[in-house]
């Protein structure tokens, strides 16, 4: 039976998705630029479920200053801006747990599909949401 | 240890090419035999429990869930429960279908996840690929119902925090049946395979009055033909209704040999009994709320008005898991908690196991437990810089000598505060 299953294996498609790229490219940087210029074609990842825990999407305007998602936050990724009564976000540290987006009272926060957040610089622009 | 009897040691870890997480071993090796061992655990102690005396409870919700990464949702159960006995919350049912489905989803991939690493250890990658190719599914419907790969962020203090949409059932129903069908080829690949028994048969033996005596618990007490399981014994949410009933080797047709092979047995038809579970909990769950505290506020201001100790456990895919919880009134915090994972329970059924077996088994008995170091590490003895071991006594004499300092050093005014 397994060999079966082994044999089937060398007519199907490999399990695993080859993101980024078919191949390694030599600099994932290097390749990643040529995908900007429109010079190569990225493999895109696998797609994520309807209601996916991605990086927390802020809506600033909403937010009433409450700091009730700092009080339930595990991780201290909240921190509160006492003048402008709003907050910003350290995604480096978040456990996508969501439970900021529970306790928010006004609906500020939510859950976005974005997981492709890996950076060499851990309060980069892209890494703080405010 | 003595020269003339030609007993060598052979230590292996804490950190090991062969172990996944560190441990120590210290092996009295005769030959190819090993006449005994020295099992030194700590070295993964991370001093989650005092993290937790300085967080409010919901913080303490997702610290125990990094616990352990496989078993993501055995903590948090297990503490939700404790929580909900020490503050007084009901749970709705269909919060505890939900949770019930949860923690099955989750034993499902723990078992295949192992039946992995144990083909590994044995020397057969390819089953290694297959199990873990085959795991992706359930990690892809734990995914859909919960947002997240591992660490589900489900169970909160009274009740759950997504209830699976009409439109999800058929993926969950649709993995069930995939499952149903792989279970044949993986019972195949395991259990009938003769090489597979050739390496496992006989092999890290454990009697059942041995484990009975060593309290080892889920399957590795079950694989010495035990029925020992916590939703058996002492049934919670609603796995008394569902009737559960702790699987051993002889649903397999085989009497009871406690060895590695029957280990796999055990964890491999447990992987049919959660697809059972999850179908029934799919069919029988009614309609209704999934918590009785759909605002946080209002939960935060319950726990924080609570007082009292409680009790959670739950049967984990390695054993049972307990969490102790005291609250006090007016302090976010919990003021105790303890945890004891499944791995405490089943460390000490290692020494038994290892005796009298050849060097090139070492692997696969370690595996064989399924142990978790990092979960069950909870305390780490130094002083001066060195892990020598303190005997009691030496620690009764250091914990009275710290006493006289602290009275000392309490002014007789200030005593009182
Ligand atoms: S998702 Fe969790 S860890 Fe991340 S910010 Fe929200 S509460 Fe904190
Ligand atoms: S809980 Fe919502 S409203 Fe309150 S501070 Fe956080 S984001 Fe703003």
């Amino acid at each position: 039976m397994i060999l079966k299953t082994l044999f089937s294996q060398l007519l199907t498609r490999p399990a695993t998705n080859r993101f980024p790229a078919k191949y390694m490219p030599r600099s994932v940087l290097g390749f990643l630029g040529k995908v900007k210029e429109g010079k190569a074609q990225l493999v895109p990842p696998v797609p994520v479920p309807p209601r996916f825990r991605g990086k927390i999407a802020y809506s600033r305007d909403k937010c009433i200053g409450c700091q009730l998602c700092i009080r339930v936050c595990p991780a201290k990724v909240i921190e509160f801006l006492p003048e402008a009564k709003k907050i910003r976000m350290h995604v480096a540290r978040c456990t996508f747990c969501a439970q900021c987006v529970d306790a928010c009272p006004v609906d500020a926060l939510s859950e976005s599909p974005d997981f492709l957040l890996s950076d060499t610089d851990r309060s980069s622009a892209a890494l703080t949401v405010e | 240890m003595a020269d003339g009897q030609k007993v060598y040691e052979i230590p292996i870890g804490p950190i090991h090419p062969a172990l996944k997480e560190p441990i120590r071993f210290t092996f009295q090796v005769e030959g190819e035999r090993i006449r005994g061992v020295e099992v030194r655990p700590g070295f993964a102690h991370r001093g989650i429990e005092f993290m937790g005396l300085k967080r409010n409870l919901i913080q303490v919700l997702y610290l125990s869930e990094r616990i352990c990464g496989i078993c993501s949702i055995s903590h948090p159960i297990a503490i939700t429960l404790a929580v909900e006995r020490a503050a007084g919350i009901e749970v709705p049912p269909r919060a505890q279908y939900l949770r019930v489905i949860f923690s099955e989803l989750e034993r499902i991939h723990s078992h295949l996840l192992w039946a992995g690493v144990a083909a590994h250890e044995l020397g057969f990658d390819t089953l290694l690929h297959l199990t873990w190719k085959v795991r992706e599914e359930v990690l892809d419907v734990l995914e859909e119902l919960s947002g997240n790969r591992i660490d589900y962020s489900i169970p909160i203090y009274g009740g759950v925090r997504r209830d699976i949409a009409p439109a999800q059932v058929p993926k969950v129903e649709a993995m069930v049946r995939h499952y149903r069908g792989l279970l044949e080829e993986l019972l195949d690949a395991f259990l009938r395979d003769p090489s597979v028994a050739a390496r496992t048969r006989g092999v890290g033996v454990l009697t059942p009055e041995e484990a009975e005596a060593l309290c080892a618990v889920g399957p590795t007490a079950r694989a010495s033909g035990l029925s020992k399981d916590v939703r058996q014994d002492r049934p919670y949410l609603v796995y008394g209704e569902l009737g559960v009933r702790a699987i051993t080797p002889r649903d397999w047709g085989l009497e009871p040999r406690g060895d590695v092979y029957d280990k796999a047995v055990v964890r491999l038809l447990e992987i049919g009994q959660s697809l059972d579970l999850i179908e029934k909990c799919l069919d029988e769950m009614p309609e209704g709320e999934i918590t009785s505290f759909p605002k946080i506020p209002a939960l935060l201001a319950h726990l924080k008005k609570a007082e009292g100790e409680g009790l959670g456990w739950h049967e984990a895919p390695r054993g049972e898991v307990i969490h102790y919880i005291r609250l006090e009134a007016g302090v976010e915090e919990p003021v105790a908690w303890k945890v004891k994972a499944p791995t405490y329970s089943n460390l000490m059924s290692w020494v038994p196991m290892f005796r009298d077996q050849e060097v090139a088994d070492i692997p696969i008995i370690a595996a064989s437990i399924d142990p978790c170091m990092c979960c069950m590490d909870r305390v780490h003895v130094v002083r001066d810089g060195s892990g020598a071991t303190l005997l009691m006594e030496e620690l009764l004499k250091l914990s009275r000598a710290k006493t006289e300092r602290v009275l000392r050093g309490l002014s007789p005014a200030g005593g009182g505060a």
